[in-house]
């Protein structure tokens, strides 16, 4: 049966509790930032997207020069707090800290700048000074991640910006799209305020392109127009069964999550989650908090090909999800337009496919799973209707930009999950600040 | 097992680690305490004219996350009256006969008072006195401690009227606020004294709190230059102790060593330096006695590892390996030994020789991994 309300307010806090909780005092904080060695040519910067100066972020805490810290921090990533937060940094930097050649315990690099990053915004520290205006104007369609970081690099050399987004809350994915127990609304809500507070950027809440504005009338009103569109629709099953009640779309379930209130989000009793990557992990572990009794994660593949990483895997292990591998739903049956069951197919490994894995193939032999809610995690695909109308460049909807980051029409330029499909929070920033250099450099602001 | 028991001038202890003179043997509780634990011996605190402390009286170094590398102090010799130390002296002396009890003097500078005082101390059934010329704080201001053991003539003086009164060993304790410990070292030792004792605390200043721009320690907004002890002290304490061991004159008597024992190997390198016994402080203080464990654990086997079967068949064997630069064998060539297969690519060793030192490191930059190429 699929019920919101399940559990009591302290179980719901209980389940919901930050996954890393912060350093409580310098004091601790200041024990792992002795232990870094201060590497030059860091392992730790050359694989942080933005490349972040992570042993001089640490040197500065290690100094209780907390604000230098936090400087260095968000002088090469802006959402800096956030990525502390939801970055799978066992892939990224703590993955590549020489420790691990030792066989020891990495520095804990994303709880360092978590640490910084959150006394800064706690305190309002206004770290970048805005040029004086230009005059110039560009225009960002989409506030999430790569839309404030174009916004606020060119803000901070005098363009006054304009950021249209279609929602009513800024932030993008991280506010909508990531599990409660990583980021809270009111964290998000709180890094967009701290990002705007550099002023010179105006967000113009639930104006979405295509419908309330149109690419052309940006074009016009504005010198440069920024793509940072993201994402959008969840990949279709188009299988049988999937119109069903019970059957939801796995970033509207965390939406609801984070922004509507534990208690109000209905879930059912067994749950099928397709796929595997991270936001299929925070959509079942989140299902299990809310307190469904029986969470089953399918995944057409194996562990070897996963896309999430093995430290999210472990999440949803530990809160006790099954993981079934190499099934494929085939369909979902259902009784008074209620989800009743789900078939899949087993599936096998054949060749290599475009992405470089091996695909799965079936096998023809099914299984079925009683579940009374399936939630659709794999993978979300770009607005290409919207792109083809305006003629924009792209392959399967994913917007196509040359070295300087613009597209096929000129003055306007794309970046973020719009071009690359769906990566991190950390990739986004990066592409919005080279959006930010490209678009800079168009205006002869810069050369 | 080894033999670690000690013998200073007579003076007997299960091992060779006393406490020194200062606040962890301030009083008869404290001392029993240090006895129970298996200390072999203290050295009570100063005992002479009655003073009165300030608050707060103590500061402490920390240095890349550990906690406390060096300690200072501007605490003064025992504020506590005289006659109840000497009672407790007694008493410890009686519950715990097996153990050493040196007691630390510091007289007002005359010859009556310093016959007194002995005579006291020596009431109780003390095994030792031990001068205090040492304390570079408080006392020195009154023409004693440090203004003593600072001059060479004085504190000849001193020694000579000690010894008149003195029937128990005495140890003259030197102080390292001077270019060098050997003349004054030479001139109580040609004034009679039985041993020596090295270093005490170093004028210091531990640093200065950022946000009321006054040094530490704090007393009402304003601070004086404290005693510096600890680990930091040690290097220098064992420079000092050196010159002691190598000098015709005064390697004629034994030395206490003092100055940042924390471990029992601090407490070996003391001994192979030229210390008969290590006096402790410091480390009792910021762990408690029980330390006392593993430094005679320690000390015992490395002696059973090295052979040694007495204390006193290492005590000052490493002295003759100190010799003048000049003495030097210039053709001696010490090599860096690299093996790639432990890089882990931190990138320190090429900035180290890059910035400074001479460019024999190349690196390959803007790869996951950085790496190294050495330069034959």
């Amino acid at each position: 049966m699929i019920e919101n309300n399940r559990l009591s307010k302290e179980q719901y806090e209980e389940n919901f509790a930050d996954i890393h909780p912060p350093f409580e005092n310098i004091t601790a904080a200041k024990v792992d930032a002795n232990r870094c060695l201060f590497c030059y040519d860091a392992p730790c910067t050359k694989s942080c997207p933005t490349e972040i100066d992570v042993p001089k972020f640490i040197k500065q805490i290690s100094t209780e020069n907390i604000k230098g810290s936090a400087k260095t921090i968000f002088s090469s990533n802006i959402m800096g707090a956030g990525c502390s937060k939801v970055c799978p940094v066992e892939k990224l930097c703590e993955g590549a800290c020489v420790y691990n050649l030792l066989e020891e315990e990495p520095i804990p690099i994303a709880k360092l700048q978590r640490y910084s990053t959150e006394i800064a915004m706690e305190k309002n520290w206004q770290l970048f000074e805005r040029k004086q205006s230009t005059g110039k104007k560009v225009a960002i369609v989409g506030a999430g991640p790569a839309g404030l970081s174009c916004a606020h690099a060119l803000s901070r050399e005098g363009i006054d910006c304009t950021i249209y987004e279609k929602e009513s809350k800024g932030g993008g994915l991280m506010t909508y799209g990531i599990a409660a127990y990583k980021v809270t609304p009111q964290f998000c809500e709180d890094e967009v305020n701290y990002i705007l507070s550099i002023g010179g950027i105006e967000i113009k809440y639930n104006q979405e392109l295509g419908k309330d504005v149109t690419l052309a009338q940006l074009k016009k009103e504005y010198d440069a127009v920024y793509l940072g569109i993201g994402v959008g629709v969840a990949r279709q099953l188009d299988i049988p069964g999937e119109n069903l009640e019970g059957v939801v779309d796995a970033i509207n379930f965390i939406y609801d999550i984070s922004a509507k209130g534990y208690s109000t989000v209905p879930v059912g009793d067994k749950v099928a989650v397709i796929g595997m990557g991270m936001t299929a992990i925070d959509a079942a572990t989140q299902a299990k908090c809310l307190g469904a009794k029986e969470v089953t994660m399918l995944y057409r593949r194996t562990q070897e090909e996963m896309p999430c990483t093995e430290v999210e895997l472990n999440i949803a292990k530990k809160d006790g999800c099954k993981i079934v591998w190499l099934a494929s739903p085939q369909k979902i049956k259902g009784a008074q337009k209620k989800v009743k069951q789900l078939v899949c197919s087993v599936m096998k490994l054949g060749e290599p496919d475009v992405s470089g894995r091996r695909s799965p193939v079936d096998t023809g032999e099914t299984f079925t799973l009683d579940v009374d809610m399936v939630i659709k995690a794999a993978g979300q695909v770009p607005f290409e209707k919207l792109i083809k109308k305006y003629n924009l460049d792209n392959k399967y909807g994913k917007l196509i930009i040359d070295n300087n980051c613009a597209t096929n029409i000129k003055g306007v330029f794309a970046g973020g999950d719009a071009v690359n499909g769906g990566k991190e929070v950390v990739d986004a920033v990066q592409a919005g600040k080279d959006g930010a250099f490209s678009i800079l450099k168009y205006l002869g602001v810069k050369n | 097992m080894a033999d670690i028991r000690s013998n200073f001038l007579g003076i007997k202890s299960p091992n060779p680690y006393w406490l020194a003179s200062a606040p962890p043997t301030d009083k008869k509780y404290n001392v029993l305490r240090a006895f129970e634990a298996g200390w072999g011996g203290v050295v009570w605190k100063t005992l002479g004219s009655q003073v009165k402390n300030v608050s707060s009286r103590y500061s402490a170094v920390d240095f890349n996350g550990g906690r406390m590398m060096g300690f200072n102090n501007i605490e003064l010799i025992s504020d506590r009256p005289l006659d109840i130390n000497l009672k407790e002296i007694a008493e410890c002396i009686k519950l715990f006969p097996d153990r050493a009890l040196v007691v630390s003097l510091m007289a007002d500078n005359d010859k009556k008072s310093w016959h007194e005082l002995i005579k006291k101390v020596e009431d109780t059934g003390a095994h030792g006195l031990e001068l205090n010329f040492g304390c570079p704080h408080g006392m020195t201001e009154r023409g004693m401690g440090a203004a003593v053991g600072q001059d060479p003539d004085i504190a000849c003086m001193v020694v000579e009227w000690v010894m008149e009164a003195a029937n128990i060993p005495v140890i003259t304790k030197l102080t390292p606020n001077v270019h060098s410990v050997v003349p004054t070292g030479r001139s109580v030792v040609k004034a009679g004294t039985n041993a020596l004792s090295l270093i005490n605390t170093i004028q210091s200043v531990t640093g200065v709190d950022l946000d009321t721009l006054v040094p530490n320690p704090y007393v009402a907004g304003k601070s004086v230059f404290g005693g510096y002890c600890g680990p930091a002290v040690k290097p220098i304490a064992l420079k000092f102790l050196t010159t002691i061991a190598q000098d015709e004159l005064t390697k004629t008597v034994p030395v206490s060593g003092i100055g940042g024992v924390s471990t029992w190997k601090d407490a070996v390198e003391f001994m192979l330096l030229g210390a008969s016994n290590v006096q402790v402080c410091t480390a009792a203080m910021k762990y408690g006695f029980r330390i006392i464990d593993d430094l005679c654990d320690g000390l015992n086997n490395w002696m059973d590892e090295k052979g040694f079967n007495t204390l006193d068949d290492f005590i000052g064997k490493s002295v003759d390996t100190i010799t003048h630069w000049e003495d030097l064998d210039i053709n001696y060539h010490h090599i860096a030994k690299i093996n790639q297969d432990k890089c882990i690519h931190c990138g320190l060793c090429y900035i180290a020789c890059e910035d400074t030192s001479h460019q024999s490191i190349n690196i390959h930059l803007y790869v996951p991994f950085s790496w190294q190429h050495f330069m034959e």
